[in-house]
């Protein structure tokens, strides 16, 4: 990891009774893609909300580039930019005008925000949409929109909660393209998903989060490689079950010992993450 | 400390634009009716001092749409915060609570100042136009001050949109007819004269109509109108925290 550029130390956050966070900390790298992962309910929206300043935490410290949420707020908030779950374009604006009105919030200049438009929009292929009002965009551009703000004041942090949610497999692809994209050229990624796939393709480290508590953090690689290489999916009194081995010579031999019904394939995160918490995150 | 502000005042202005042509119409319904049946049918023979009744009505619905107006905010304030979330994208943004209260409060006072405009032309179609001199500006502008602010600072500590109409149902619906908007205040007792003095809204439609009709102006209804807005601008700049989970 280089130089951390998202810095948390034991987060905690209690709705009622709920303990929504429990102690959570890790370090993000500049440059770096860093997925958190896990279940509904899990923390991962608690923990984003209160990272940009949208939810109090109860306790824990929070730096975004050196500089702390609490002492220096303004300063924070001008480090990052944020794709939320919920679309929040104003949807009776036209593409301009959000875009527009978020550079106003981030200080910027009107004829910065004119340039940063026009790259923003050929960046993300819908520079022919600038006028178009909002709420007559598909849902993958509504999404393909949010990035764009987020990116208008050329943020060194990107916070992405969910960002490919219920859109289809086609438009999901493309916005992981688009998130590469943005990594490469220099932003680092803090994104939350549910999504296995999403965290293997794109998350330089992945964490896992469980009931508010963080399970274990390192490459996807390193967390498969710690339960075996190979799955065998087979069923046992009508439940199915898994058994990971290092090599798939290991695997066939078992499938050999089994009467029937067996599966062999690769294993993934969510095998990584159902060993550590005996749940599954979708 | 206050930059930021134009962003919130320039998304309003956006929305009040595209929605203007709706707006108009469903700003002179309410004051349309008012006039026809208080002020035309009710009030034709009916004089207040030296006045027609639909004179000293005019004064009174300038101040009571000045003030819905500008409380109408708050659910515009709502509705982006419950439902389109568009209030986290000035919550993370690096603008100050003074900054997005002052940018909400002149969207407000902009609505207002339209629908004050809205009664003066219904008025000019019923042949009364009265003194729009600058105190009558001022004092619409103070009246639609305290009620945006007010409004701004109940957005923030109601905890869902169904609260906002509560609100609206225990203050502004019963000051808008107990203000001075559609009868002298000296008809009533001294007691109740004095208890209606404590409404923001009396001295409000007091002044308007003092400027309208070229009384002399009482300074008490500008310093109660600044001193409220004062207060209830710091009670929303205090409040936008509490909009946070």
């Amino acid at each position: 990891m280089t130089h951390p550029i998202i810095e948390v130390a034991n987060l905690t956050k209690q709705f009622g009774s709920l303990a929504a966070l429990s102690g959570v900390s890790f370090q993000v790298g500049g440059g770096e893609i860093y997925a958190y992962l896990g279940p509904n309910g899990a923390g991962k929206t608690t923990t984003i909300r209160i990272l940009t300043s949208l939810t109090r935490r109860d306790g824990g410290e929070v730096r975004l580039n050196g500089y702390d949420i609490e002492k220096n707020p303004l300063e924070c908030k001008a480090q990052f930019g944020l794709v939320p779950q919920h679309t929040n374009l104003d949807a009776d604006l036209s593409v301009k005008e959000n875009l527009l009105i978020h550079g106003l919030l981030h200080r910027m200049e009107r004829r910065a925000i004119t340039r940063r438009t026009g790259e923003l929009l050929e960046y993300m292929e819908m520079s022919d949409r600038l006028q178009t009002v909002v709420k007559k965009l598909s849902g993958g551009l509504k999404r393909r929109l949010l990035i764009a703000r987020a990116l208008m004041h050329a943020p060194k942090i990107l916070f992405m909660d969910e960002p490919t949610v219920g859109l289809d497999p086609a438009i999901r692809r493309s916005i992981w393209g688009f998130i590469k994209k943005i990594r490469n050229d220099g932003a680092t990624i803090f994104l939350t998903t549910h999504y296995i796939e999403e965290a293997e393709v794109l998350a330089d480290r992945v964490a896992f989060l469980d009931a508010g508590k963080m399970v274990a953090e390192d490459t996807s690689a390193n967390l498969m490689a710690a339960i075996g290489q190979w799955a065998v999916d087979y069923l046992e009194e009508s439940r199915l079950r898994t058994a990971y081995f290092k090599s798939r010579e290991e695997a066939g031999d078992y499938i050999l010992t089994r009467a029937s019904g067996c599966t062999v394939r690769r294993v993934n995160l969510e095998d990584a993450f159902i060993s550590m918490t005996g749940r599954k995150i979708s | 400390m206050i930059r930021g502000w134009t962003a919130v005042y320039l998304r309003e202005l956006f929305i009040l634009r595209r929605r203007l042509a709706k707006l108009i119409p469903s700003w002179s319904v309410s004051p349309l009716l008012y006039l026809i049946a208080f002020g035309y049918a009710v009030g034709r023979h009916v004089a207040v001092g030296n006045h027609s009744y639909l004179e000293f009505l005019i004064p009174g619905l300038v101040a009571m749409a000045s003030m819905t107006q500008a409380f109408a905010i708050s659910s515009e304030i709502n509705i982006a915060r419950f439902y389109w979330y568009i209030f986290d994208e000035f919550q993370s943004a690096p603008i100050s609570n003074l900054a997005y209260v002052l940018g909400e409060v002149l969207a407000g006072m902009t609505r207002a100042f339209l629908a004050g405009l809205v009664i003066l032309i219904l008025g000019a179609c019923f042949g009364v136009v009265l003194s729009y001199n600058p105190l009558f500006w001022a004092a619409l502008l103070l009246n639609s001050f305290v009620f945006a602010s007010l409004a701004v600072g109940c957005a923030m500590n109601v905890r869902s949109h169904a609260d906002q109409t509560l609100l609206t149902n225990f203050i502004i619906t019963p000051m808008a007819f107990l203000g001075g908007t559609f009868f002298p205040l000296s008809q009533l007792p001294g007691w109740g004269q004095n208890l209606l003095q404590l409404l923001p809204l009396t001295h409000a439609a007091h002044a308007v109509r003092a400027a309208a009709f070229n009384d002399p102006a009482q300074a008490v209804d500008y310093l109660v109108l600044t001193g409220v807005g004062c207060l209830c601008f710091l009670f929303a700049i205090l409040s936008v925290n509490r909009a946070k989970a």
